[in-house]
């Protein structure tokens, strides 16, 4: 797979087939058992650590239901990687804060914990702190699960704007292909561990690849067959019988 | 829960650890009485020192005077080289007799020391030449049964330390 | 013997062996844990306020029952103790008799389980949900190392809250003790504090009891960070890692007493 900068790239496939662990090989979390994972050009499994830890310092990852620090209020989940990473000056940390609760649309619940957020607000405040340091390259992880309609529309709103306002690179896990085809510049669709298809939103519509089809048309039954695979049906009916 | 908050208890804990601690050392624990006051030192030889323990208390009339500093053997004599360190506040006669005693049938240990009527005071670093060693009753019981074995004779009063002539391992001497 | 039973006993034999190298396989993985979070100490020293944070969930919050406890324990000690004596004629030395059961044993190794009881388990599940929420994954990804973040801050917070816990449950205990003794059975108070500090010696007693607790501490908030940080990311996982941690910390508990206490008062004679 390549991914160009600045661009938003869907990745997309059932559950279990290796989208999260595509994030993960790229943020350094896991080394490939072969093949390569380049960012910028370098080779990630082969960073040490200082050179893992730049790079990780200059990219941001939201993670499928938020992660944000529990013991944290929404202000200091957004300020920790800051008041990690630079020196700044408290009132200079306060000032960037409320601007990404702006960005995110959250400045007034700023002083909020966690467990009194919903979950689209906690993902638009872990989308905050992704972009706390302006990185380069976003990761995002099933940002769509389990949101509401008008929240999910906030949030693909949300990742293509950041994504033309800050000149970011952005991944996207997911299997929402209504939303993806509405942000993303171009698509990948993986299954078993593999890449099966990819084109830009418009080839992916009007593709006749019958995996794309079945995942774009939500069919029930198709390349990826609705039995699990068992033995057959009138044999294991009549198994106990004489 | 805000940090000056968490600073001030954990700050109120570590006192109080640190108070049980001081509690534990001073009040209950000897810590204190064994450092501070000053004193001298005298030496004292027994044939036998019992169950005497280093920092045993040493008494004279009841009250206690000083410690047991040390123990060793002297290998020339085979006696036992006892160290006292006694209060700067008590002195001593040259003719004091120092008695090892049990205070009850399972009590402690502790040296007595028995004031005589000599003019001249023990310094530090001095002798005292009368000792009283500690009784064993094994020793005590072994005593006993020879004796009463033996021709009836008065047995020797209190003497803990049997005579040079041969004796019979007895029965309940070694344990 | 039949085939069947040669396959039986060598399926046994291989799952023995399994079990062995996996329990050895597992020390070995918490011995270079445990060599991860020490070498991370510094960074939990200098950002204090987590350390300080940590020393108030676990000593703080559990000062409560660590003082009633050791208040109870004292009181029975006394009770119990002053029966038995009182056979030998030797109920003065009744102090004696609570201050070095507590200082030297019931002081670190009661305070110990109760530690791992509340602040082990509440350490290990704290760890586990965050492992389970990715709030530890998240943190990898904004490179900030959780061993040193989240993990070291805790086990030092441990140790440092164990030795002042078991010094207050001992001194909890003693004054239970003379409540019990002297104000209600009526044992003079003077044999009592004397009799005490005559024997209880501070170099191999109260600094043995300290030295326990220290070791105590430092095993169960090792095994309280290393089961919550190894638990699955399920609700089960969490639950039986919080479980192994109270097991595993009150037996670790009670042999390194064992252990300790054979090398510490040897003979029992003070030389």
């Amino acid at each position: 797979m390549t991914i160009p900068r600045g661009k938003i790239v869907a990745i997309m496939g059932g559950s279990g087939c290796g989208k999260t662990t595509i994030l993960r090989l790229i943020g350094g979390q896991l080394r490939p058992q072969s093949g390569q994972v380049r960012v910028g050009g370098l080779s990630v499994p082969d960073l040490a650590p200082s050179a893992l830890y730049e790079l990780r310092r200059k990219s941001g990852m939201l993670f499928q239901f938020g992660a944000l620090f529990t013991d944290m209020s929404v202000f200091e989940n957004i300020a920790f990687p800051m008041r990690e990473h630079t020196a700044l000056p408290e009132e200079l940390i306060r000032d960037l804060v409320l601007m990404k609760l702006q960005a995110v649309g959250l400045r007034g619940a700023a002083q909020l914990m966690p467990a009194e957020l919903s979950g689209g607000m906690a993902r638009r405040v872990a989308l905050a702190r992704a972009i706390a340091l302006d990185p380069l390259l976003i990761l995002y992880d099933e940002p769509f699960a389990g949101l509401d309609p008008i929240s999910l529309g906030v949030v693909g709103q949300l990742i293509r704007r950041l994504n033309d306002a800050l000149s970011i690179t952005s991944v996207v896990v997911t299997h929402d292909v209504y939303e993806s085809l509405k942000i993303v510049d171009y698509l990948y669709f993986v299954s078993e561990g593999r890449v099966i298809a990819s084109g830009t939103p418009d080839e992916v519509r009007a593709s006749s690849d019958p995996f794309v089809r079945q995942f774009v048309d939500g069919a029930p039954d198709g390349p990826v067959p609705f039995h699990y695979p068992a033995p057959a049906y009138r044999e294991e009916l009549f198994a106990d019988v004489g | 829960m805000n940090r000056a908050a968490i600073d001030l208890w954990v700050g109120i804990f570590v006192a109080l650890g640190f108070g049980a601690i001081l509690f534990l050392a001073l009040k209950v624990g000897n810590l204190v009485t064994l450092d501070n006051s000053p004193g001298y030192r005298l030496e004292a030889n027994f044939d036998n020192i019992g169950g005497l323990k280093l920092r045993a208390p040493v008494k004279a009339a009841g009250v206690v005077v000083g410690r047991v500093e040390s123990v060793r053997l002297d290998t020339k004599s085979y006696e036992a080289v006892v160290t006292l360190r006694i209060d700067r506040d008590y002195q001593f006669t040259k003719d004091t007799i120092a008695a090892i005693n049990t205070s009850g049938l399972l009590g402690e240990v502790y040296v007595g020391l028995d004031a005589g009527g000599d003019p001249t005071m023990l310094r530090d670093g001095d002798q005292i030449a009368k000792t009283q060693s500690a009784v064993v009753v094994e020793k005590l019981i072994s005593q006993f049964l020879f004796d009463k074995a033996a021709s009836p004779r008065p047995s020797a009063s209190g003497d803990p330390v049997p005579a040079k002539s041969a004796e019979p391992a007895p029965v309940g001497a070694k344990k | 013997m039949s085939a069947e039973l040669v396959a039986g006993i060598a399926q046994w034999l291989r799952r023995l062996g399994g079990t062995v190298t996996g329990a050895v396989a597992q020390l070995g993985f918490a011995a270079r844990f445990l060599a991860a979070v020490l070498w991370h100490t510094p960074s939990a020293f200098r950002r204090i306020h987590l350390t300080l944070r940590e020393i108030y969930f676990t000593g703080v919050l559990s000062l409560v029952i660590i003082l009633m406890s050791g208040l109870f324990v004292g009181m029975v000690l006394s009770l119990q103790g002053y029966e038995t004596l009182k056979r030998y004629g030797a109920d003065e030395q009744l102090g004696i008799l609570v201050a070095l059961a507590l200082v030297r044993e019931l002081g670190p190794v009661i305070s110990g389980l109760l530690f791992a009881s509340r602040a082990g388990s509440a350490i290990t599940a704290e760890i586990g949900l965050m492992k389970t929420t990715e709030q530890l994954a998240a943190m990898e990804m904004m490179a900030v190392d959780p061993l040193a973040r989240v993990i070291a801050p805790r086990f030092w917070g441990g140790v440092i809250s164990m030795p002042l816990l078991a010094a207050l449950f001992s001194a909890a205990g003693i004054f239970g003790g003379y409540l019990v003794g002297v104000r209600l059975i009526g044992i003079d108070a003077g044999a009592f504090w004397g009799q005490m500090q005559a024997g209880v010696d501070f170099w191999p007693d109260v600094t043995n009891g300290i030295i326990k607790s220290v070791v105590f501490g430092a095993a169960v908030s090792l095994i309280s960070v290393f089961e919550g940080y190894n638990a699955k990311p399920t609700a089960e996982g969490v639950a039986s890692a919080t479980t192994r941690t109270v097991v595993l910390s009150s037996l670790a508990i009670l042999a390194l007493d064992f252990v300790m206490t054979a090398f510490m008062f040897r003979g029992g004679n003070a030389t």
